[in-house]
């Protein structure tokens, strides 16, 4: 169930020495490994390079002024505030969700794991889409807002009178920035607690500590490293969100636009180094993701080794 | 499903239950439940006729096309390009290999709308890749390549990291004893770690597909967006959007989520079967 790719990888011990039966001719090995180099040379390494060369074809002048644009620092603003709402709400709930499925026996476990997986196979499109039906001005919002007899009146009336707005302003971005990012945590942290079992904190119960003592001095040492890795790539999926933010926003320059938003507003205003300079911005965060989830990946490998060991 | 009624104990030593299950449920609910529920429900406001004639239209049918048939080409491209990956990070020893390995997580790691202008450089009429494929007659950017080649680029990792755990646990003695058998190595590799490794290349190539299916933001700047031509369903979508025509594009995204939950049941299904399939023979 787990899309394999978002799981915190162990890296395998040291491979077995080649014996014969196991490896190929030189030639097929080279082959192969030029194959792979050559592949993802032409497919990853290139577009890496060419966003940080563009960035730069105006020079560092033109870099630094493009990013500290009152209209770039607007974006990055609206981009930290909505992964910054997002990522520890789904940080909760990843957690809350790992802990009921791993620790307790309860009947429809397995349709509420897939439910939970539900965000990742649903278009970015329609995770917009699904929150202007819900609460744009045509949308279930709109009807009880503009209705003549509404429940609640005095909401209803407050709420008018306060302008209140969801699509088209910052809350759609954030609810549609959380959406997107609903799995990470949960996926992570949901097959490492299963594997880690019970008895550890059952233990820490029958020796008399509490609930919440349980949770952190037991569980959460236990997990920080996958949840950490959780976070990371949540983040990284928070500040790059694309398609969904596009259909709430409203796209409206230095109040509704995050990052990769102007992004795509300079580009189409042809200001293409511009738009590079900032899309440098979200190349460096994923190439930092994809550091730390390497330093993660070694961290907890090297922990496993040690665990074996002793 | 999985555990049973009895299994359940009466009393539970550990905390915590009622309150992580609410605040799951609520939070789900909340988030991602009623939302979807929308859909269904803004469609049911057409009639099946008008319903019909929607997600028929032209414009549509040819999204479909589209959509289906780079995402189809862009996993089996991945598939095979993939599976090579996978094998040489997981066998071969090489400079910068661990370097590679992080790379390949670029995709995921990389926001989808930098992916699309940078894609849409490279492969331009004067960019660093599109130089070369010009005078060859190969016209990628604004052409249905290119969203291709967009789709491969974003699909890649689900291949490599479904693929790499099942050739790391391979069990070395197979191969060895197909070898003292007599098998040459490329009869193994056909016999015997082929067909081990099959489920996995099957989820890993239904993930990409799924994926592909629902791109949007590295797709766009590529494919120049020409109806009929190289507009994908996601696309569609947004342009009804664009008018409010919420019913129109409620109804074309409707044909997509049932897509993509059939994709999701297939991933489900294959993993239970493979699951099954590795503890049966162990045991």
């Amino acid at each position: 169930m787990t899309p394999a790719a978002t799981t915190l990888r162990t890296p395998a011990p040291a491979p077995v020495s080649p014996t014969h039966s196991r490896s190929e001719p030189p030639w097929v090995r080279r082959l192969l490994i030029g194959v792979t180099l050559a592949f993802l040379s032409l497919f990853l390494f290139l577009p890496l390079v060419s966003v940080f060369t563009q960035a730069f074809a105006k020079g560092l002048g033109f870099y630094l002024h493009t990013i500290s644009d009152p209209m770039a620092v607007s974006a990055i603003k609206l981009t930290l505030l909505a992964a910054g709402i997002a990522v520890p709400l789904n940080c909760v709930f990843g957690v809350c969700a790992a802990w009921v499925i791993a620790k307790f026996d309860f009947p429809g476990k397995n349709i509420l794991l897939t439910l939970i997986d539900l965000p990742f196979s649903v278009s970015p499109v329609i995770s917009g889409l699904i929150y202007v039906l819900v609460f744009g001005a045509q949308g279930w919002l709109g009807l009880y807002l503009n209705a003549d007899h509404p429940a609640l009146p005095w909401l209803a009336g407050w709420l008018n009178q306060h302008n209140f707005k969801i699509i088209f302003a910052v809350p759609g971005i954030v609810l549609a920035t959380i959406f997107v990012t609903f799995p990470f945590v949960a996926r992570e942290l949901i097959p490492l607690m299963q594997a880690q079992g019970r008895t550890e904190e059952e233990a820490a119960r029958v020796l008399g500590a509490g609930g919440w003592q349980t949770f952190w001095r037991v569980t959460l040492p236990n997990i920080k490293w996958g949840l950490l890795y959780g976070v990371i790539l949540c983040n990284a999926r928070a500040m790059g969100e694309f398609g969904a933010v596009s259909v709430v926003s409203g796209k409206i320059r230095g109040q509704t636009n995050t990052v990769p938003l102007h992004i795509e507003a300079l580009y189409d205003d042809y200001n293409f180094t511009g738009a590079f300079a900032v899309a440098s911005l979200l190349a460096l965060l994923a190439v930092v993701t994809l550091a730390l989830k390497t330093w993660v990946e070694l961290k907890n490998a090297s922990l496993q080794s040690l665990e074996a060991n002793s | 499903m999985a555990p049973t009624n009895h299994r359940v104990r009466k009393l539970r030593v550990l905390p915590g239950f009622k309150l992580t299950l609410g605040f799951t449920l609520f939070y789900l609910g909340l988030i991602v439940l009623i939302p979807l529920s929308a859909v269904f429900w803004e469609s049911s406001s057409l009639s099946w006729k008008e319903f019909w004639h929607t997600v028929t239209l032209p414009v549509a049918m040819a999204s479909y096309r589209l959509t289906f048939g780079a995402s189809f080409l862009a996993a089996l491209v991945n598939a095979f390009f993939g599976f090579i990956v996978a094998w040489v990070l997981v066998r071969y020893q090489f400079l910068g290999k661990k370097l590679v390995d992080a790379l390949v997580d670029l995709p995921f790691a990389l926001p989808t709308a930098v992916a699309g202008i940078t894609l849409a450089t490279l492969y331009a009429k004067a960019g660093w890749i599109g130089q070369w494929l010009e005078p060859l007659g190969i016209k990628v950017a604004n052409t249905q390549i290119g969203v291709f080649v967009a789709l491969t680029f974003i699909g890649l990792p689900f291949i490599v990291r479904t693929v790499q755990p099942i050739l790391q646990d391979l069990d070395p003695e197979l191969e060895e004893a197909a070898a003292s058998l007599g098998a040459n190595r490329w009869q193994i590799f056909w016999r015997v770690i082929l067909p081990m490794v099959m489920p996995a290349l099957l989820t890993g190539f239904t993930l990409a597909f799924a994926r592909a299916l629902g791109e949007y933001g590295s797709v766009i700047f590529i494919a120049g967006n020409i109806p009929l031509k190289t507009e994908i369903t996601p696309v569609v979508i947004m342009g009804e959007l664009d008018t409010f025509n919420y019913a129109k594009a409620t109804a074309i995204a409707v044909v997509m989520l049932i897509v993509s939950f059939l994709l999701l049941l297939g991933v489900n299904v294959l993993q239970w079967w493979t699951n099954r399939h590795n503890t049966t023979h162990l045991a």
